[in-house]
């Protein structure tokens, strides 16, 4: 089931203007606060009348303001999972898991039980929100849009008000979410890791306007879009071949093999590989005696500065992939659109492959 | 016991307690609109309806007395009505005094209530409305849970406030034993007769009393309330 938004929003001093498709799967609206992204998810939960709009999920229109179509927000099946959890404080847990069902329609109902083991939080039903951590509260809350049985769920930043471990806390179950029940998600981040994990699709926002809209590997290594250069990095999808007894493991994404710290995935498993673009040294020729294990050979496609220093493009065997470098280091390497340089990758951190990617190598495998 | 009251002291407790009651309970769903309205509402005629409201707890209760008996009286234009049409007359009965008491302890009950309802996060009422629920199962499931410590607090200050409601009641409806003598009039009346300090202060010690477990009920809800809210 395919979202389809459309809208026209004028704020006074503000306005949006866009269009996009989101292709089942998870997709990120990414960009900076005052690009729009709240726009759009508060006019596809119908909390925003837009001014001029159309919204539909697969079949259902859930606004359009050509044939004044209004689905009131309680109307529009869609769990809501917001920055702060908002969960309904005179009630146990228990009791916010089962709120949105008593509306849900009957029948085609995903069972509480599966959900719960899912999220982990078998053991809290009882208890009050208030007495709850930070990230049970959002597992909580995650587990109440679910059992609304919605059309799409919404989430609004779901992880920006937690801490570094309870956001490593949290991440797994939202990936879970999106591979294992394949419900379609809008969500909404500002956080270049946190997109490279769980996005499918990237729209980028700026300004109210789409700047690019396109799978997740496909828009994160474009230079252009990396934003501030700090947080940049491309992702790439590997099928993990052995692990090898000294507790490194053997990864396949085209060219040379890739190894990194033995991860918690058999063999056969695809993971995805998000590859900071500060971690990435450039050199001619291939380097000899080097402690970095993951050397990829490329091919310069773009450059683009970004203050102080410069993001490269370099296509690759595995696929797209940025380093960050100076401007010095350019003039020296004489780094330019067709050079042939050797990518030395220090680190790599990994995630379950989403498998909503539509990657050829995914759609050949049987 | 009951020989420790005599029965025109038991009949101003009674009376007094049957008026409190049926001015609380009959003005709560009135004082629930009003104090979402000014928390929640942004209307012309906002601070009108607010001063309004407001008005009894600023003026001499005589006044408001007579302002009830010149439109609730049998020649008030809205006395006259009801007695013609629905056969209902307030002036110097035991509803007037209900009506007296329900003015008088009014903006007390809004102000409680306006209070917990500002305290409601609408955050909560948006997401129960994403879950599924519209407006009405909203306020039912979300809203009013949330605000019925305040809802309490409010009922039983105004409950109190019309025990002990006198200037309004004695102008709109006077003090007749039996009918329209509360407690506060009793006493007033056994002050003015020799030999009547006795009862007086019997009636005083009730009086007290009644107060005084009215709010420790209060309390005891609030308390229980919070605690559902945390957790232990």
């Amino acid at each position: 089931m395919s979202v389809s938004v459309a809208l026209r929003h004028d704020f006074g001093g503000f306005s949006a203007d866009l269009a996009f498709e989101a292709p089942p799967g998870v997709t990120v609206l990414f960009g900076p606060s005052g690009s729009g992204k709240s726009t759009v998810l508060n006019a596809v939960a119908g909390l925003l009348r837009p001014d001029q709009a159309r919204i539909t999920i697969g079949e259902t229109v859930l606004t359009d303001t050509a044939t004044r179509i209004f689905l009131h927000p309680h109307r529009r099946r869609l769990g809501i999972i917001f920055q702060d959890g908002r969960l309904f404080p005179h009630l146990n847990v228990r009791q916010n898991l089962r709120y949105g069902r008593w509306f849900a329609p009957r029948g085609a109902r995903s069972p509480e039980v599966s959900v719960i083991e899912m999220l982990g939080i078998g053991a809290l039903l009882d208890r009050a929100p208030a007495t709850l951590s930070g990230g049970e509260r959002q597992r909580v809350a995650i587990g109440r849009a679910l059992l609304s049985e919605p059309r799409l769920i919404l989430a609004d930043e779901p992880l920006s008000a937690l801490d570094e471990d309870r956001k490593a806390e949290i991440l797994p179950y939202l990936e879970r979410l999106r591979d294992e029940l394949r419900v379609p998600m809008l969500y909404v981040s500002h956080a270049p890791a946190e997109v490279a994990r769980i996005a499918t699709t990237v729209a980028m926002l700026e300004a109210g306007r789409i700047a690019r809209i396109g799978p997740a590997a496909e828009v994160l290594a474009d230079p252009a879009f990396a934003g501030r250069g700090r947080e940049a990095g491309a992702v790439i999808v590997a099928r993990v071949v052995t692990h090898h007894p000294d507790g490194v493991t053997e990864l396949q994404a085209g060219g040379p093999p890739l190894f990194l710290p033995t991860p918690p995935a058999p063999p056969g498993a695809r993971l995805r590989l998000r590859i900071a673009a500060a971690g990435v040294m450039l050199a001619p020729g291939r380097p000899e005696g080097i402690s970095a294990l993951n050397l990829l050979p490329g091919t310069v496609e773009t450059l683009r500065e970004v203050g102080e220093v410069v993001l490269v493009r370099l296509a690759t065997p595995a696929g797209p992939i940025l380093s960050r470098v100076t401007r010095r280091s350019v003039r020296q390497l004489g780094i330019s659109p067709g050079a042939a340089l050797t990518a030395i990758v220090k680190s790599l951190s990994h995630a379950p492959e989403d498998v909503g990617t539509p990657t050829p190598a995914k759609e050949t495998t049987p | 016991m009951t020989d420790w009251l005599g029965p025109q002291e038991w009949d101003a407790l009674r009376l007094s307690l049957r008026v409190s009651a049926f001015a609380t309970l009959a003005s709560l769903p009135l004082a629930l609109l009003v104090a979402h309205a000014l928390a929640r509402w942004r209307f012309p005629g906002h601070g009108l309806l607010n001063g309004l409201v407001h008005l009894p707890l600023v003026l001499p209760p005589v006044v408001t007395g007579y302002l009830l008996l010149l439109t609730f009286g049998r020649r008030g234009w809205v006395g006259q009505a009801l007695d013609e049409w629905f056969g209902i007359v307030l002036a110097f009965r035991w509803t007037g005094a209900a009506l007296a008491a329900a003015v008088m302890a009014f903006p007390l009950m809004v102000r409680a209530i306006r209070l917990s309802v500002e305290a409601v996060d609408p955050r909560l009422e948006q997401a129960a409305g994403s879950l599924g629920a519209s407006r009405p199962w909203v306020w039912a499931t979300i809203t009013l849970p949330l605000i019925l410590p305040g809802v309490i607090a409010g009922a039983v200050l105004a409950f109190a406030k019309a025990m002990g409601e006198f200037g309004a009641t004695i102008t709109f409806v006077s003090n007749i034993p039996g009918q329209t003598q509360t407690l506060p009039s009793a006493i007033y009346s056994f002050l003015q007769v020799p030999g009547g300090e006795a009862q007086a202060a019997r009636l005083v010690i009730v009086s007290v009393a009644v107060a005084m477990s009215a709010l420790v009920l209060s309390e005891w809800l609030a308390r229980r309330a919070a605690r559902r809210m945390t957790g232990q």
